[in-house]
């Protein structure tokens, strides 16, 4: 039909764009008010509350006898929960967002490939979340004196745990946020699921206080996994026997943490979309 | 010599929403290097042409071919020759002019240099203002910007100068101009019709989803519409003729009236907003249900 050929992109620009999208969106995060404070420094608050008003309970003793600070305690959960926020809730609401206010439409007419907008999302969630997790571990070190781990066995589970956390939240805030309608119902239809994950998978409460069968829901999900996971580095060795069956499980950890990812990102590549056509 | 192949294809062109057609059958060509402004009232179509074409929505039937591609299976290289100014933007607009325009030039092989385009649509004052705390005129200049950016073959202009000052209207068909002479194949709506007479080499005019009428600017409208009217008042009434020998009508009114002169005489070549809206008023009356059709159609989006 034409005689006009449209000559061809350069090959590998999807890397270099991706790239060039996490530096733009890092950038947006932190200069959007709401996502720095519900997603980056809400855990920051809750490690703050929980570790001033139970100050003075003791949450079990280590092997040595020493008691187990109300700090220390928590900083396992509130890291998980960061993973969960800073992707999860982060993305979810984040792309319905753009999706509603024409960003999305506006990349979609462009010739930036799809693969490149992920990568920035996933990075920027990786560059947050390890902010977030950064300064987490700085102040539950500095301010409230928690004893982080010295053995370089539990830093290389932790960058594993919160590497694979952190990128499963973010695939499923990507799949997640094919659901909201408008981006104004987005917090609505994100909060209530992050927040119910959060009370049932030992971020708020006592994992090990919960009943069975709540436990056993829990477990279909993956945050409950990614707090365990913290728990092992963070809590004194003898708190594995308040562990589901007396074990840590790493491997239950990164096989449920594993298949999350990989449904997560199959839903992505099926189902998103720069824009709903024809609505 | 064969004629040049198209730009834009579209043939019967049919889009439905439910039993809704808001698009009945449309067919035109856009030559290479041509301004087309597609013109018709709110809710007549253009939109749905425009974004079909752009590849956003899908065509119930007919052919549409942009640049030689179904625009419904375009590809990234096929997008890397497009540049789009949406009708309406919101986005959050937490990044400066220029951080967005450099961003958005590295999406493309033959970007334009950032700082001329900044200065091209005359936002040198605020290169790096945070886009939300720009009005709403200098918002549109970034989406004009952004449009250009990539260097396109073909671009598409859907409403660009809403919410401009006179001052940067004029500036924007500067812009334009010196678009069309380096040879960009343009696709313009728009509501201000002396902007499309300025900028179009052709128009087409939409209404109800028809193409009720395409041609040259200054042809259009046929050449009955074209006739000139003359005006004057007569011992305080107001007359007015229309004749294709004005020089004629007014002698032979000086001479009935003695020689002397009219009052508030004035010959009037109607302008391209006269004929368009004479076409569309004729349109609507022939085709009572389109109001009707109208409000269908806004209810369908």
């Amino acid at each position: 039909m034409s005689t006009v050929t449209i000559p061809s992109l350069p090959a590998g620009r999807t890397l270099r764009l991706g790239a060039s999208r996490i530096v733009a969106e890092v950038r947006t995060y932190f200069r959007q008010g709401d996502s720095v404070f519900f997603t980056f420094l809400f855990p920051l608050v809750m490690l703050t509350i929980f570790s001033t008003a139970f100050s003075n309970q003791s949450f079990g003793t280590d092997a040595a006898g020493d008691d187990v600070s109300a700090a220390a305690y928590y900083l396992p959960g509130m890291l998980a929960a960061g993973l969960l926020l800073s992707g999860l809730q982060n993305l979810a609401v984040d792309i319905a967002n753009e999706r509603s206010d024409g960003t999305l439409k506006r990349l979609a007419g462009t010739p930036l490939p799809v693969v490149s907008y992920f990568i920035g999302k996933i990075g920027q969630v990786l560059v947050t979340g390890a902010a977030q997790a950064a300064l987490l571990l700085l102040v539950a070190g500095v301010v409230f004196g928690v004893a982080l781990p010295t053995e370089p066995a539990k830093w290389v589970t932790f960058a594993w745990v919160f590497v694979l956390g952190v990128t499963t939240s973010a695939v499923l805030g990507i799949a997640l946020s094919r659901v909201p309608r408008t981006g104004k119902s987005a917090t609505a239809v994100v909060i209530p699921i992050v927040l119910v994950l959060q009370f049932i998978s030992g971020v708020y409460l006592s994992f090990s206080q919960l009943p069975d069968w709540l436990q056993n829901i829990a477990s279909v999900f993956p945050l409950k996994w990614m707090a365990q996971g913290m728990r092992y580095v963070f809590l004194p060795e003898n708190f594995e026997s308040a562990e589901p069956g007396g074990l840590w499980n790493l491997t239950g950890v990164a096989l449920a943490t594993g298949i999350w990812f990989v449904v997560g990102l199959v839903v992505c590549r099926v189902t998103f979309r720069w824009i709903r056509k024809d609505s | 010599m064969t004629p040049p192949d198209p730009a834009v294809s579209v043939r019967d062109l049919r889009k439905n929403y439910g039993k809704f057609a808001a698009l009945d059958g449309v067919t035109f060509d856009i030559y290479r290097g041509e301004t087309f402004a597609l013109l018709g009232p709110n809710g007549a179509g253009k939109s749905t042409t425009i974004e079909i074409l752009e590849g956003y929505r899908d065509r119930t039937s007919g052919e549409a071919s942009v640049l030689g591609v179904d625009p419904g299976k375009g590809s990234l290289d096929w997008k890397a020759q497009l540049g789009i100014v949406l009708q309406s933007t919101g986005e959050s607009g937490a990044v400066t002019v220029r951080e967005q325009l450099s961003h958005f030039a590295g999406f493309y092989p033959n970007p334009r240099d950032v700082d001329q385009v900044i200065a091209a649509v005359g936002l040198e004052s605020k290169a790096s203002t945070l886009i939300r705390k720009l009005s709403g005129g200098q918002c549109r200049r970034v989406d004009v910007a952004l449009g250009i950016i990539g260097t396109p073959t073909l671009l598409f202009l859907d409403e660009p100068t809403t919410g401009f000052d006179p001052e940067s209207r004029r500036q924007f068909w500067q812009l334009i101009t010196s678009l069309k002479h380096e040879g960009t194949t343009i696709l313009l709506t728009t509501h201000y019709l002396d902007e499309a007479a300025h900028l179009g080499d052709r128009a087409g005019i939409i209404a109800g989803g028809k193409l009720i009428d395409i041609g040259t600017i200054d042809a259009i409208g046929g050449a009955d519409a074209r006739v000139p009217l003359v005006r004057w008042v007569d011992r305080g009434v107001s007359r007015e003729q229309r004749t294709a020998e004005p020089s004629t009508l007014v002698a032979q009114l000086v001479r009935e009236n003695g020689g002397r002169e009219l009052d508030s005489l004035e010959v009037v070549r109607p302008s391209l907003e006269d004929i368009y809206l004479r076409l569309v008023a004729a349109y609507e009356s022939d085709a009572p249900t389109s109001s009707a059709n109208e409000l269908a159609q806004e209810a369908a989006k």
